[in-house]
């Protein structure tokens, strides 16, 4: 789908926020990328969604893959819903943005809606719903145009961990079901482990990809007591500590 | 219960102890009158006071209206244009620290109708609150929510328009609250200056043709017109927030 390679970004600051990285995303794909603050994990997430732009280095779409407005969803670490408009509204936003009618978007936006678990909130305001129901409207909202590409960016940091673990294990199911390919940022080795096929390490000053790690976890093993899973997470720790030392 | 009532008892208390110095001191009515007095020289004249009330409120409301429509209009354009705010923003600021009582003499011979000059006073007063606090609201999104505008292609101006501006409906309205009390001052400062040669009907100009006669209850009289009035004017602009808001969604 695409290809990163030897991407350099330097702030206007000095911070060098991304030295020669190289990354490749695949059609279907679950990424996560992992590392500890200030390692250019949201850098490289922003280059990806055209928020930003690399100093140096290329970013390769396949052919045909060049995204335009809607191929890509994005989900950032606050909901950032407009606290005056409903939940139907804000979800309704991206596609009014490409001048699609109300009308015409309702049967997509309920649609969306039911999948994210949201039936029954349509006319509620962001002040109404609690956090985990906002980052589920925040999601339903990056989903409504069918975005090939889902842009994740530190989603559930700010959420207790029982909601955390739901939304981990719904996003699994959202992202089984729907094929799109997924590059999630985290600072969690849990969440990596739990959520990702793929995990890629990443080290700061300056930001640079350290390692990828594939995941041992069958496609369906939802449950974090596997002695899988828990070997993945060691497995992790391990390349990080090494990564960072 | 008893906290509403609170500012009610104060000002009671306070008009018996007004009372009731006046009394012992032997205060001559021309320079205090007694709250008695002020009432009784209401109640002499009630329909030319709140005639002069009506014609001061018109002049707050019409600058209000014109400083809402230009500070709003300007906030936006700047918004809308770094080489705007540049331009705008100082001069702005140089409209706001000016003091009115030192121009309204010029505005007054310039503008020439006496209406519209203290509408042009007032109004100078009434902008910058709904200026500064509609710019600070237009530029209140996360930057977040501008990259998720960016990205779903939207334009400066879809942009302004769907995310800026209702953004920014919050600040405006408390802008306005701050202005409708600065609006009634400017209008009383310019009828003030204005004097005789103004428009020569609003409640000021009645307080200095009562003071010019040493008629201290009709003054005080249209002092607490004045009073009641700013009040009102926050209140209303208040409830007026609080409805809009109420459809903005912050139940």
């Amino acid at each position: 789908m695409l290809t990163l390679s030897g991407i350099h970004r330097r702030f206007p600051t000095g911070t060098e926020a991304l030295r020669d990285a190289s990354l490749r995303l695949s059609a279907g794909d679950f990424v996560a990328l992992l590392g500890p603050s200030g390692c250019g994990k949201s850098t490289l997430l922003r280059l990806i969604a055209g928020l930003d732009w690399p100093d140096a280095g290329t970013l390769i779409w396949d052919a045909g893959q060049r995204p335009v407005p809607g191929d890509i969803g994005y989900v950032f670490q606050d909901a950032t819903l407009l606290p005056w408009a409903t939940t139907e509204e804000n979800v309704f936003l991206p596609l009014r943005l490409r001048g699609i009618s109300r009308d015409r978007a309702q049967p997509e936006i309920a649609a969306v809606l039911a999948r994210v678990g949201l039936t029954g909130f349509e006319d509620a305001r962001p002040r109404q719903l609690s956090g985990g129901m906002r980052m589920r409207v925040s999601i339903a909202r990056a989903l409504v145009t069918k975005p090939r590409l889902l842009l994740m960016d530190e989603p559930f940091a700010a959420l207790d961990e029982f909601t955390r673990h739901r939304l981990q294990a719904d996003l699994l199911t959202l992202w089984r079901d729907l094929g799109c390919t997924v590059v999630f940022v985290t600072h969690s080795i849990y969440e990596a482990a739990f959520l990702a096929r793929r995990v890629v390490l990443m080290t700061p000053r300056p930001g640079r990809i350290a390692q990828e790690l594939a995941s041992p976890l069958l496609e369906n093993a939802d449950t974090r007591l596997q002695p899988t899973y828990a070997g993945f997470v060691a497995e992790i720790t391990h390349a990080m500590e090494a990564a960072l030392a | 219960m008893s906290l509403r009532i609170a500012p009610i008892f104060f000002g009671l208390l306070a008009l018996f102890g007004w009372d009731i110095a006046l009394r012992a001191f032997a205060v001559p009515v021309y320079i205090v009158p007694s709250p008695g007095a002020v009432l009784g020289a209401l109640a002499a004249d009630p329909e030319g006071l709140l005639l002069s009330l009506a014609s001061t409120l018109t002049v707050t409301f019409v600058a209000l209206l014109v400083a809402a429509i230009l500070g709003a209009s300007m906030a936006v354009a700047m918004a809308s244009s770094r080489w705007a705010q540049a331009a705008i923003q100082p001069w702005a600021v140089a409209l706001q620290v000016t003091p009115l009582p030192a121009i309204a003499p010029l505005i007054i011979v310039w503008v020439g109708n006496p209406f519209a000059s203290l509408v042009v006073c007032a109004t100078i007063v009434a902008f910058f609150p709904l200026f500064a606090n509609t710019a600070t609201g237009l530029a209140s999104p996360p930057p977040e929510l501008s990259d998720l505008f960016h990205l779903y292609g939207a334009g400066r101006w879809k942009t302004l328009l769907l995310l800026r501006v209702p953004a920014a409906l919050p600040y405006f309205l408390s802008g306005l609250r701050i202005s409708g009390g600065l609006a009634l001052v400017g209008a009383v400062v310019a009828e003030l200056v204005a004097g005789s040669g103004g428009f020569a009907s609003g409640l000021a100009y009645r307080m200095l043709e009562a003071s010019y006669r040493l008629e201290m209850p009709r003054m005080f009289a249209a002092l607490v017109l004045l009073a009641v009035a700013g009040i009102a004017i926050n209140y209303g602009l208040a409830a007026f927030g609080r409805v809009v808001m109420r459809r903005w969604g912050d139940a």
